[in-house]
């Protein structure tokens, strides 16, 4: 991490940090599905500092691209929350069609594209009209979402459908169906852009395909000792800006799989809690922190020396994670 | 920067699966058209004692109506269209001639009738090179010794659900079981179904009696029931087979001995209950619940689970031909996610769909078997019901 970062900190608060091997204080926000509420833990002490109150069945949680609001869905009270970070107050709702999941904010910082699990639809928001601009028929149950760096494609994955749908988001409209294996769940493009990358939970694999062409490039699976083949499901993923990493979460599986971004290699198995789901890396991606559904807490993972490093207690079913940098 | 350990000799076992198959083409060209038929003998139920439930006449066709909307939904991605033709009769007689005339329009059929209309249906020579999928039949002599090559089974037989009873009470130690049976063959081959999975699992039964009461038991069960059960040596569990519903729920709570009840009543393995929501289970309840203005019930998830398989392997085949979709459907390829948590397929030796059954009282889901630490060669799931090695059935080149 750069220098000025620090230097407008203490040094009483630096030496803190550089015991705890990390170079700034942010926050990591994790969303548990049923508590209705969200779990702050600072970066620094890896402590929940704060407890947020929201709407039912908090879900897909996303911070704006200046981290001035946050954006929650809120399955089952049928809205997008939009929320102030410092406050934790709710400012106001965003229409997010029925049921809303999972969603992905446009690079334009503007367009929100949200999964509509019970209508096959995704929603298009307008953050700022607070209008909805589109609702796309996509297929049974979509999850996952995604959008290219550059902004051109969205990405519904459909659970029941097992399809990728490519909406192009100038049209709003589908224009390519890529079919994956049982249950899509999650759907990231890489950081260049080059490839989108799509799990399947019951398919037990992630597909690869080349963004430009929709051509599958190839397939990835997964086998830990001791674990029977269908009990290691990837579902969450994030990978490291720097292309070398992807790290992938393998539900009742309780491990992380560590993917080489390039070969498709699988590295490493990391063991975390149960039922684990989705993630979010700090600023600088030395640590990962992944959401575990089923015990109730997040494990702290050390990403230089792929370790667990500390397990915090949140909420009842911890389901999203964003990351907010200090100020 | 990985240092070498044990693990990694594991990691070379994984990697990249070459892309084998291409993928289906989504491109231009007309849309293929699939019939899948619904055909349903409609028997009169026995009377049962409580009015408080009814069976819902349109238990089966819903399920397979649902399933077939959500063929379309995937279905207009790629081009393909599914429709749906039904036949609902009574008789005998009417029975295999709607079956001749489905069997003219649509060579998938969702069957929901009882063990010997299946067979007269699957003997049929208009039924040769068709596919049957039943959707309620449970009996065991369907998927061994009079399988047939063109009967696939969505429905678990008794022996899954007996199996799945079994493996609970082993993990639980409730092991010394009595049970009571209903004077009805159903319930006499549940009971059979229990026995055998009794013996596999090294349960003891200690004692087996059938109840015949034929007065009103509602009013009476304070009574009768602890007379009719006080003789039973000690037990772990009270197992009833009553698989109409009839006399089992009056002896809950009316035990000489505090005993929990399993079977068709307190503790019941089904194909599929209202209190299933895990695996995403929760999205599927509430699609039927919209669909049918009902919960879903087993013979709609099979029902259901039968249309999506015929809708999986024509997505996977762009093929509408039964040939080439029963090849895909019993061959290692198919795989089906259908909100059990595992991905499902077809036993290659009898055609029975493997499947965990969830074992649930009204409120909650208290196990899902096959339960943890029964382990199998191949599949977990074929540690339920009758396994390769105890087939009788010949008609899938056994």
């Amino acid at each position: 991490m750069p220098d000025f970062r620090w230097q407008s900190i203490g040094g009483a608060a630096v030496f803190v940090m550089i015991a705890c091997g990390v170079s700034a204080a942010g926050e990591i926000w994790i969303s548990n599905e049923k508590d209705d509420t969200l779990s702050v833990i600072d970066e620094a002490t890896l402590e929940v500092v704060r407890t947020i109150e929201v709407g039912e069945r908090p879900r897909g949680i996303t911070f704006a691209k200046d981290y001035s609001v946050l954006y929650v869905c809120a399955s089952d009270s049928d809205a997008v929350q939009v929320i102030d970070p410092d406050t934790g107050k709710i400012l106001h709702e965003l229409p997010s069609g029925e049921d809303p999941e999972q969603f992905v904010l446009h690079p334009d910082n503007r367009h929100l594209y949200i999964a509509n699990e019970d209508d096959a639809i995704t929603t298009v928001v307008d953050v700022q009209t607070r209008k909805v601009v589109a609702q796309i028929d996509v297929g049974i149950e979509p999850e996952g979402m995604a959008v290219s760096p550059n902004g051109k494609f969205a990405i519904t994955t459909s659970e029941t459908t097992n399809m990728a749908h490519w909406i192009d988001t100038k049209t709003q409209e589908i224009v390519a169906n890529t079919l994956v294996d049982q249950r899509p769940r999650h759907a990231e493009f890489t950081h260049d852009g080059s490839e989108l990358w799509v799990s399947s939970e019951i398919g037990g694999t992630i597909s690869v395909f080349d963004a430009a062409t929709q051509a599958e490039k190839g397939k990835i699976e997964f086998a830990i000792k001791g674990v029977h083949p269908d009990r290691v499901q990837p579902v969450g993923f994030e990978m490291t800006s720097d292309g070398k990493y992807v790290f992938v979460a393998l539900g009742p599986a309780n491990h992380i799989a560590v993917v080489d971004q390039k070969t498709y290699k699988v590295l490493d198995y990391l063991l975390v809690g149960r039922r684990v789901w989705h993630m979010a890396f700090n600023e600088d991606e030395s640590r990962l922190f992944t959401t575990n559904g089923v015990s109730g807490d997040v494990t702290v993972i050390d990403v230089e020396n792929l370790e667990p490093v500390k397990t915090i207690k949140v909420g009842r079913f911890p389901w999203g994670a964003a990351y907010r940098p200090d100020k | 920067m990985f240092p070498n350990r044990l693990k990694s000799v594991l990691f070379t076992i994984l990697a990249i699966v070459p892309v084998l198959f291409s993928q289906v083409s989504v491109a231009a060209g007309e849309d293929l058209m699939v019939t899948i038929g619904y055909l349903e003998q409609v028997v009169p139920r026995p009377p049962v004692l409580s009015n408080l439930e009814e069976v819902p006449e349109d238990q089966g066709i819903a399920g397979v109506q649902l399933g077939i909307a959500d063929n379309n939904t995937t279905g207009k991605f790629l081009k393909q269209n599914y429709t749906l033709q039904t036949r609902l009769v009574g008789e005998d007689e009417e029975l295999l001639a709607a079956a001749r005339a489905l069997l003219g329009q649509s060579r998938l059929i969702v069957a929901n009738m009882p063990a010997e209309s299946l067979l007269a249906v699957a003997d049929l020579p208009e039924a040769d090179g068709a596919i049957l999928i039943n959707a309620s039949a449970t009996d065991g002599f369907l998927r061994n010794q009079e399988c047939r090559a063109n009967l696939l089974h969505a429905i678990p037989s008794r022996a899954m659900l007996a199996d799945a009873l079994s493996q609970f009470a082993v993990r639980k130690r409730w092991k010394d079981w009595v049970l009571i049976e209903g004077a009805h063959p159903g319930d006499q081959a549940f009971a059979a179904a229990i026995e055998r999975s009794a013996a596999k699992y090294t349960i003891d039964i200690k004692a087996r009696k059938t109840w015949e009461f034929d007065a009103d038991v509602r009013r009476s069960a304070a009574s009768e029931v602890p007379l009719f059960v006080q003789d039973f040596p000690d037990h772990d569990l009270l197992v009833i087979a009553d698989e109409l519903g009839d006399f089992g729920r009056y002896f809950l709570y009316h035990g000489w001995l505090p005993r929990p009840v399993a079977g068709s009543e307190g503790l019941r393995p089904d194909t599929w209950s209202a209190a299933v929501e895990q695996h995403g289970a929760a999205q599927l309840q509430s699609r039927f619940q919209k669909h049918a203005d009902r919960p879903m019930r087993s013979v709609d998830y099979a029902a259901w689970v039968a249309a999506r398989t015929i809708g999986e392997a024509v997505t996977r085949t762009n093929s509408s031909d039964a040939d080439v979709l029963r090849s895909y459907i019993l061959s290692g390829e198919f795989e089906l996610a259908a909100f059990k948590g595992r991905k499902l397929s077809y036993r290659s030796w009898n055609g029975q769909l493997r499947q965990p059954i969830p074992l649930s009282h009204p409120r909650a889901v208290v196990a899902l078997a096959p339960i943890e630490g029964f382990l199998h060669q191949h599949n977990e799931m074929d540690t339920l019901g009758l396994d390769k090695p105890e087939s009788d059935c010949k008609a899938f080149g056994g």
